[in-house]
């Protein structure tokens, strides 16, 4: 495959597919965004297929000085891949599920969905420290707009929250990354993973990139926009968001905080550990007593990515591998309960737990599919959340004992929320007339689900598919950031007890 | 002697053609408007072909008074091309606007403003700027208040001129004692006098002048008359201040703080950088409660010469480059912002300035909602839009000049700056479709629109290794 520039005609397809959506009809347009984000799918499956396992650590690379003092610089490693599969895997998902869903401004609504893969493809496989800015950035255009334009009633307060908090975080990101271009003499990222900054920068540089990815990611505290964007958005909005943007964060602790500056990542592990603790432990609460479930889920996804953060600050194979796999279990479980939620929306136009109950009885399929989510979403053993979660706290055992104790409850919490909710809106008598006269899934709904929960599974039963490209990349920042990990509180002391890794599956044993 | 005539051939080009038209306009009258308007854009054509000669990187004309060198020529066609989008959009918007017929001195007026402009960016010494810059300036203040009939436009007028007139005298107070001080008006001699021993009196006279030049570009703590003037000028008129004065203005202060005052660089930086994030945040929180969006504009205006001078306070040649960069490519955006609110006309053909009069536009004119979302995104800096490596470019200058506090200071003013663009984006994308416009038929208006939308857009940045290299010769003449 190589000189083939497969990634660039990756942005291609969806970037021209977006013109052509704009200036087409409606029902034209649903069409030619489906057709151009199958036909990316299917080059994200070359993309795998022809990724070589094993081999050289960044692939498909392209280059061209373009632009002056930066590049078109595009090319992918494992994390990057998986990502990408993700965005591609979620996106035809996206156009179905807004097939009927979204009757207004349809040629924009599709213009600004293929618009927003372009820069997420783009955003993971940039090599670029410039053209990532660019890419990540400009991804607010298109969500600003899909918020903006099609959400729900507040979509306007939502819209400018999610704007300007994540502006906000970015910019100074800038200004760091033009420092780190400056003393380092480079744009090329590969380059920059490879560059030992002076300690004392390293602090304000890691701290300027936190700021930015920790907004994105989001972290508790600054995790405030997420239930308010996620609540307007129409539902495949909130899948992409869920989906793919809040990767985003993950993918920046993974590409430039650790690899970058190693030594500051360790300094203030315990900041991002405390914050990750909180998060866990607070948002889940406050999910347990939401009134509407994509507030619900919403806050549920801000647990989740405080597992993804503890993970990837493990300094160990298990922690990042374990948080790669929360980030892509959780892309599709979380998306997958968006759809949930907007299957009903869409019969019943309120998100309102209490004006459901029942389901069960008339929508039987629906139930199934809702029940495999919802426990997905738990982590049942068996589903992509569980192999996650388990590395993941395994691995921060290993640093932490008291961190992996507080995030683990967050799966006893996780599995109270999401099965008070399940019991809420699925069980119980169906004493509401409308919602009795609910029908069951269609067979494009269907069509949706089936894909996520195949996906899920074969996660769930297989990770090695899914580990197995990124383990090189894993073994190398593993080597990176290794030297400068923190100290551990469990390490057995000299000569007493066997190795402490078999205590972390004691402690997930509680949980469950 | 004729080296130097060479040499300001742009210059000559715009005073003869200026004096040669106000002949035509005053023996043809009302009639001659549309030929004197042609002719007076193929005069600036004209001057601007005369920058590829000797006028273009010639050195120093007049025994030193003048330089004609790239830095300058840069401004110049910016100017140029402002000046003559000035002139192209007159006829359609007085056509529209009752009351109020475009008469031929408009034209002339432009050229004179243009001729000033051009001194002012080539001027080396003293009096050559003021000579200039007063050139430009009374020929604006007359077009402000173009439209007679229009109270708004009058008050603009009188308004610019009794502050314009006050920075004039501070300005010259300011010159007056650098002559003073240091027995010379050239900028090279200045240089010297600096580079000697401290004196009050010098260090006075700079902060006179920055002050005189911080009204003209519209700096804060200067910067009172910029919504007022704005808002009441004829829009062509408005587009004009928002882009080619903003160019001389800034081109000018570069050279003087560079050129004249480089040796004193500690002197002049806490001026610069206090104007610098006083412009970038009030023209960020004064704009948020506006309503008009031609104010709107006029505080964009304020808060984009803010981060111009961030790249002045870097003090360096990449600094230098960075602020041509950046009005250029802010010229294209103010220029086509300014265009779209040209097309702002309600079902009788009057001029709208109200920004909730864009509601819904999006589907009422959907392209045109377009440009104006791709402007003001653009002008917030946000990528992929062309409007965001200006901002890069001064930044990185800013950064790489060691200035991380103001560096910082100013992203995080264009966050707030963030806001008010969006507003307008929202106005047109989310609310519901208020009035409909009157569509104008005007090819020459919406192929404008169409050529700044595509120059802003992401293909632009293909031109950045052409800007990186004309910006950079541009800065080396200076230093």
């Amino acid at each position: 495959m190589s000189g083939f520039p497969i990634l660039s005609i990756m942005l291609a397809v969806p970037a021209i597919g977006a013109v052509a959506c704009y200036l087409a009809s409606a029902q034209a347009a649903r069409w030619i965004a489906l057709i151009a984000t199958l036909v990316d799918f299917v080059l994200g499956v070359v993309l795998w297929a022809s990724f070589d396992v094993g081999g050289a650590q960044w692939q498909f690379v392209e280059h061209a000085q373009v632009f002056g003092q930066f590049g078109w610089a595009l090319g992918i490693d494992g994390f990057a891949l998986l990502l990408i599969m993700l965005s591609v895997f979620l996106m035809p998902i996206c156009i179905g599920a807004s097939w009927e869903a979204i009757q207004t401004r349809v040629p924009e609504y599709m213009a600004a969905f293929l618009l927003t893969e372009v820069l997420m493809i783009g955003t993971f496989a940039a090599q670029d420290l410039l053209l990532f800015y660019i890419f990540f950035e400009a991804g607010l255009i298109p969500m600003y707009l899909i918020i903006g334009i099609w959400g729900g009633a507040n979509r306007i307060y939502a819209s400018y929250k999610f704007f300007l908090y994540t502006l906000l975080g970015s910019v100074l990101m800038l200004v760091a990354m033009l420092w780190m271009a400056h003393s380092a003499g480079t744009t090329d990222i590969p380059t920059l993973m490879r560059t030992d900054f002076p300690l004392h920068a390293q602090y304000w540089l890691w701290l300027a990139f936190f700021a930015s990815f920790a907004v994105k990611m989001p972290m508790w505290p600054v995790h405030t926009w997420l239930p308010d964007a996620h609540v307007q958005a129409p539902t495949a909005g909130s899948v992409i968001l869920a989906g793919v943007l809040l990767k985003l964060g993950g993918y920046g602790f993974l590409r430039f905080s650790l690899p970058m500056f190693p030594q500051a990542s360790a300094y203030f592990t315990p900041l991002v550990f405390g914050l990750s603790a909180v998060a866990v432990i607070y948002t889940s609460l406050v999910a347990l007593v939401q009134s509407d479930m994509k507030k619900l889920i919403a806050y549920s996804s801000v647990a989740h990515m405080a597992i993804v953060t503890i993970g990837l600050f493990a300094f160990n194979p298990y922690g990042i591998d374990g948080a790669m796999m929360v980030m892509l279990g959780h892309g599709l479980v979380s998306g997958a309960l968006f759809l949930c939620v907007g299957v009903i929306y869409d019969r019943l136009h309120t998100r309102e737990i209490s004006r459901y109950g029942g389901l069960a009885i008339n929508m039987p399929r629906y139930a199934v599919l809702f029940l495999f989510f919802t426990m997905a979403s738990v982590g049942l053993p068996g589903t992509s959340n569980f192999v996650g979660e388990f590395l993941s706290l395994m691995g921060t055992y290993q640093i932490s004992t008291w961190i992996a104790l507080l995030c683990t409850t967050g799966i006893i919490l996780g599995a109270a929320y999401m099965l008070y909710l399940y019991r809420r809106v699925v069980f119980g008598d169906l004493t509401k007339d409308d919602v009795r006269a609910m029908t069951d899934l269609t067979p494009r709904e269907i069509a949706l689900l089936a894909p996520i929960a195949a996906v899920v599974l074969w996660m769930g039963v297989y990770p090695e598919s899914f580990l197995a490209p990124m383990r090189a990349d894993v073994a190398m920042l593993v080597a990176r950031v290794a030297p400068a990990a923190p100290p551990s509180d469990s390490r057995p002391t000299a000569g007493t007890g066997p190795r402490t890794i078999g205590a972390a599956p004691v402690a997930r044993e509680e949980a469950h | 002697m004729n080296a130097s005539l060479l040499m300001t051939l742009p210059e000559l080009v715009l005073a003869a053609g200026a004096i040669l038209l106000m002949l035509v306009s005053a023996w043809g009258g009302q009639t001659s408007t549309r030929g004197v308007s042609i002719a007076a854009v193929a005069v600036l054509v004209g001057a601007g072909v005369a920058l590829a000669g000797p006028a273009g990187a010639g050195g120093e004309a007049w025994d030193g008074l003048y330089r004609a060198d790239s830095f300058a020529a840069f401004a110049k066609i910016l100017i140029f091309a402002a000046s003559a989008v000035a002139i192209i959009l007159a006829p359609g918007f007085f056509e529209r606007t009752a009351g109020d017929n475009l008469r031929p001195e408009y034209p002339v007026l432009i050229l004179l403003s243009a001729a000033g402009m051009s001194m002012m960016v080539s001027a080396n010494d003293l009096l050559v700027l003021y000579v200039g810059l007063e050139l430009q300036s009374l020929a604006a203040y007359v077009l402000a208040s173009f439209m007679r009939r229009d109270t708004r436009s009058a008050e603009a007028g009188l308004k610019y001129f009794v502050l314009g007139a006050l920075a004039s005298g501070i300005l010259l107070y300011g010159i007056s004692l650098v002559y003073g001080f240091s027995g010379s008006t050239l900028f090279p001699q200045i240089a010297d006098a600096y580079a000697g021993p401290r004196s009050l009196g010098l260090t006075f006279g700079l902060v006179f002048v920055f002050a005189g030049l911080a009204f003209k570009m519209g700096a804060v703590p200067f910067h009172m008359w910029t919504p007022d003037v704005y808002e009441g000028a004829p829009t062509p008129v408005t587009a004009l201040f928002a882009s080619a004065q903003k160019v001389a203005a800034i081109v000018i202060a570069v050279r003087v703080a560079v050129a004249a005052m480089g040796p004193v660089t500690e002197e002049w930086y806490p001026i610069v950088i206090f104007a610098s994030l006083a412009s970038i945040f009030l023209g960020a929180v004064g704009a948020i409660g506006q309503t008009n969006i031609k104010r709107l504009l006029a505080y964009s205006s304020i808060n984009n010469v803010g981060f111009a001078l961030v790249g002045l306070a870097a003090g360096t040649q990449q600094g230098v480059a960075s602020v041509l960069v950046y009005l250029a490519v802010y010229v294209v955006m103010t220029l086509g912002s300014f265009l779209v609110v040209l097309q702002m006309r309600d079902a009788d053909g009057q001029q709208v300035e109200s920004i909730a009069s864009l509601s819904g536009m999006s589907r009422t004119r959907p392209g045109l909602a377009f440009a104006l979302m791709m402007f003001m995104f653009s002008l917030a800096g946000i990528p992929p839009l062309f409007g965001f490596y200006p901002k890069l470019a001064i930044f990185n200058a800013a950064v790489d000049a060691g200035l991380f506090p103001l560096a910082v200071a100013a992203v995080v003013g264009s966050v707030v700056g963030a806001y008010y663009y969006l507003r307008v984006v929202k106005t047109m994308f989310f609310d519901e479709p208020g009035e409909v416009f009157r569509p104008v038929e005007n090819p020459v208006e919406g192929g404008l629109i169409a050529v700044a939308a595509v120059l802003v857009s992401p293909l632009g940045y293909l031109a950045i290794p052409l800007l990186t290299v004309w910006t950079t010769t541009a800065a080396k003449a200076l230093f």
